[in-house]
């Protein structure tokens, strides 16, 4: 039986492998469509496959499935092997992934159909479904990393895949750079796991753990660090690159720059949850870290509360959804921090539901448009697009935490995580999450109101063209609509407030952290999105949502006075608080200058000209001292003889 | 009689005017062929003042070796020189530069 499931398994992780061989090598013979059909209907085949496996370990709690089947590398005394975890943590996740994909696939179909590359993009598509699973299957850090980098290669192809276009390019860059520099703190913490624990598998590691917190480190002189501490940190490193967490998260706007659906797959369950995923799982060793934990608490409130605000600036429709995706990742960090594992892995599920829905239906806002993406040149979409405005609004309510969508379960329950946590930084998190709360549904409808909204501002030109989005494109939009509405509802008692959890033994809380267990009023889900009339994130909310109508809608002259007002305030936030300017002016342009002045002096001056040009002139030099000598006149050589002659005589007249 | 020094003085003055001669002559191999000509003169009068005045005759034997060395010499000498001249129009000695590497 267990031979079956991993196997099972095995076959779900490759599928959507042979769906990105096939696009990609065959793509061309096999015509467009066929090639379409063919990678949707093998990651729908792996997305039917992971719900079985869902219902196998989760719902009828079989037990943990941990096995490899083959052997990558042997050294010493180190053994790697290809191996996959099924537990309940990697068989949600792996649902959610495929379910997003699934619905990816279908809507590129749609949304694609025009463009040259279409059989290179379900290669690309499928091949970062495929890394995903690599990463949430794996039972050690290696494969997991291999999963790691797989998405991050993806992503730079994915975003990039525009090449024609100069900003693409510079996006897919950015992104990649950006992510290998998270990837250092990852690798380190591999290379500190094998230094200490002497093994990569999970399992061998965190049943050590907790013997190991007691061990230290010197990391300066006199200056002791525990080892757990040490790798949470580098792992948690590691995860703020892929999750875009402040100050790694410049790179997540600028993948924008891609087509939307892959947007909406990198947004949603592939590439940025990897981080939030990875720490979930860590979760045996984060335990031991309070100082980590702490961190995680600060920077993911910073995350949470400083980047929506920055969508509030933003014109681009996909930019303000980007931009709350990693204040909606910063909420994420914060539940991490607080311990509550299951609530970011809950608010992990509903946010890939509706910011997937997002990122698609403003694809379909974006190609009914003809690619325009400014928000300024929409207005009064509601009744030309009415399929996309619902499901948008749906989406949107989910976000802003609206009862009883699902977005508010998970995010209700992460701030009274973070009210409740006795972390250091703690409050802190905590009341950026609840300002979070406001801004949220600030820049949302905000959005949507700049949208759907107001007068028509598009040329007239695009306006007589405008029409709603081919089925192809609307089904995934329903589809991703319904679990907007009800996956919250349906999830929560499962997966926070009975025992056990949904995710079970996949997460460890030591008892004193347990935030989740303190929160007793729970009674029912549909209870709790009544009482949430009686809380202050449900009116901050609303109150977002007035002031976003006014001040887009009713009084648009006010926010043009508040940005006179508050100029310079106003200007930090378009620089998006100079992070982007840090980096191009320090780090682009001083690792620039920097080489050009080792370029310059080290290898033009010094290898150049010392060392390459320097000993051929020299030979030269030499040759031409030497050619000097040897004139072929006799009459030299006959005078260079009587000198010799004399220069003899004289030594020996001389008696030496 | 003059003494052997002044002997001597003579053949070295001859001696040094060969070699004179191929160190500066830059013009003419038929000069070159001279200045050898000269310095083993200079040689043979060496030769029969020490045998004049050692009296023995052995150095006025060589003498004759030289000479006949010399005259042979002086031959091949001469026909090389028309060969040369034949195949380089030319028989000036700065044009004799084939001697290097």
């Amino acid at each position: 039986m267990e031979n079956a499931l991993i196997y099972i398994a095995l076959l779900m992780g490759l599928l959507p492998l042979g769906g990105a061989l096939i696009a990609g090598l065959l793509g061309k013979r096999l015509g467009r469509s066929l090639t379409a059909t063919i990678a949707s209907s093998m990651v729908g085949m792996a997305f039917l496959l992971s719900c079985y496996l869902f219902k196998v370990f989760v719902m009828d709690d079989h037990a943990v499935v941990d096995q490899a089947f083959y052997t990558w590398a042997t050294a010493g005394i180190m053994r790697f092997d290809v191996a996959f975890l099924l537990d309940k943590l990697s068989m949600t996740m792996c649902m959610i992934v495929l379910f997003i994909s699934f619905m990816v696939h279908i809507y590129t179909v749609g949304y694609m159909a025009d463009d040259p590359g279409y059989t290179r993009f379900f290669s690309y598509v499928s091949l970062f479904t495929f890394s995903m699973l690599m990463l949430v299957l794996s039972d050690n850090f290696l494969l997991l990393f291999f999963g790691w980098e797989g998405v991050g290669l993806v992503s730079y192809l994915l975003i990039g895949f525009w090449f024609d276009r100069e900003a693409a390019n510079f996006g897919s860059l950015k992104a990649f750079l950006v992510n290998r520099i998270g990837d250092i703190g990852f690798l380190l913490a591999m290379a500190a796991v094998l230094m200490y624990f002497g093994t990569l598998t999970y399992h061998d590691v965190f049943t050590q753990a907790p013997g190991m917190i007691d061990k230290t480190l010197s990391l300066f002189p006199n200056y002791q660090v525990p080892v757990i501490t040490l790798i949470c940190l580098f792992l948690f490193f590691g995860a703020m690159g892929k999750s875009a967490q402040v100050p790694l998260h410049v790179w997540l706007p600028e993948s924008m720059e891609g087509p939307t659906p892959i947007s909406a797959l990198i947004h949603a369950a592939t590439m940025v949850t990897a981080g939030i995923y990875m720490i979930a799982r860590m979760s045996p060793l984060f335990e031991y870290s309070q100082a980590t934990l702490s961190m995680i608490l600060v920077i993911g409130g910073t995350t949470a509360f400083f980047m929506g605000i920055l969508a509030i600036t933003q014109n681009d429709i996909k930019r303000v959804i980007a931009y709350s995706t990693i204040s909606q990742l910063g909420y994420m960090a914060v539940a991490l921090g607080a311990s509550a594992y299951d609530a970011a892995i809950f608010h992990l599920i509903t946010h890939a539901f509706f910011k997937a829905l997002l990122f698609l239906a403003a694809g379909s806002v974006i190609i009914a448009l003809h690619h325009e993406q400014d928000m300024r040149k929409m207005g009064g979409l509601a009744s030309i697009l009415p399929i996309t405005y619902g499901t948008f609004v749906i989406g949107a309510l989910a976000l802003c935490a609206i009862p009883p969508f699902s977005g508010f379960y998970s995010k209700d329950i992460i701030i009274e995580a973070a009210n409740l946590s006795q972390l250091p930084g703690a409050r802190y998190a905590y009341y950026c999450v609840l300002a979070g709360a406001f801004i949220t549904p600030v820049y949302t409808f905000r959005a949507i109101f700049m949208t759907f909204h107001g007068k028509e501002r598009m040329p007239l030109s695009v306006r007589d063209h405008i029409h709603e989005s081919p089925w192809v494109v609307l089904i995934p939009l329903i589809l991703l609509a319904i679990p907007s509405i009800i996956a919250g509802e349906f999830l929560v008692s499962k997966m926070i407030f009975m025992h056990p959890t949904l995710l079970g033994d996949s997460i460890f809380v030591l008892p004193q952290h347990n935030v989740l267990s303190q929160i007793h009023d729970y009674k029912s889900a549909a209870r709790m999105a009544v009482d949430a009339g009686l809380t202050l994130p449900f009116w901050l909310a609303i109150a977002g949502i007035v002031v976003a109508w006014l001040f887009t809608l009713q009084c648009p002259q006010w926010s043009e006075m508040l940005k006179q007002r508050f100029s310079l305030i106003y200007r930090i936030l378009l620089r998006k608080y100079g992070f982007d300017d840090f980096n191009q002016i320090v780090l682009v342009d001083g690792t620039r200058d920097t080489g050009e002045i080792f370029y310059k002096t080290g290898d033009v001056k010094f290898i150049d000209g010392v060392c390459v040009n320097g000993s051929g002139a020299l030979i030269r030099w030499f040759a031409k001292a030497g050619r000097q000598l040897q004139t072929g006149y006799l009459f030299h050589y006959a005078l260079a003889m009587v000198l010799g002659i004399l220069f003899f005589l004289v030594w020996y007249g001389w008696g030496l | 009689m003059p003494s052997l020094t002044e002997f001597l003085i003579v053949a070295a003055i001859l001696f040094g005017l060969g070699i004179g001669g191929i160190i500066l002559n830059r013009k003419n191999i038929i000069v070159l062929l001279m200045s050898i000509e000269l310095i083993l003169l200079a040689v043979n009068t060496n030769f029969i003042a020490f045998s004049h005045f050692l009296n023995n005759v052995a150095g006025q034997v060589f003498v004759f070796f030289v000479l006949t060395v010399a005259a042979s010499e002086a031959a091949i000498g001469l026909a090389i020189l028309v060969v040369w001249y034949r195949k380089r129009r030319s028989i000036e000695v700065v044009d004799l530069d084939a001697l290097k590497g």
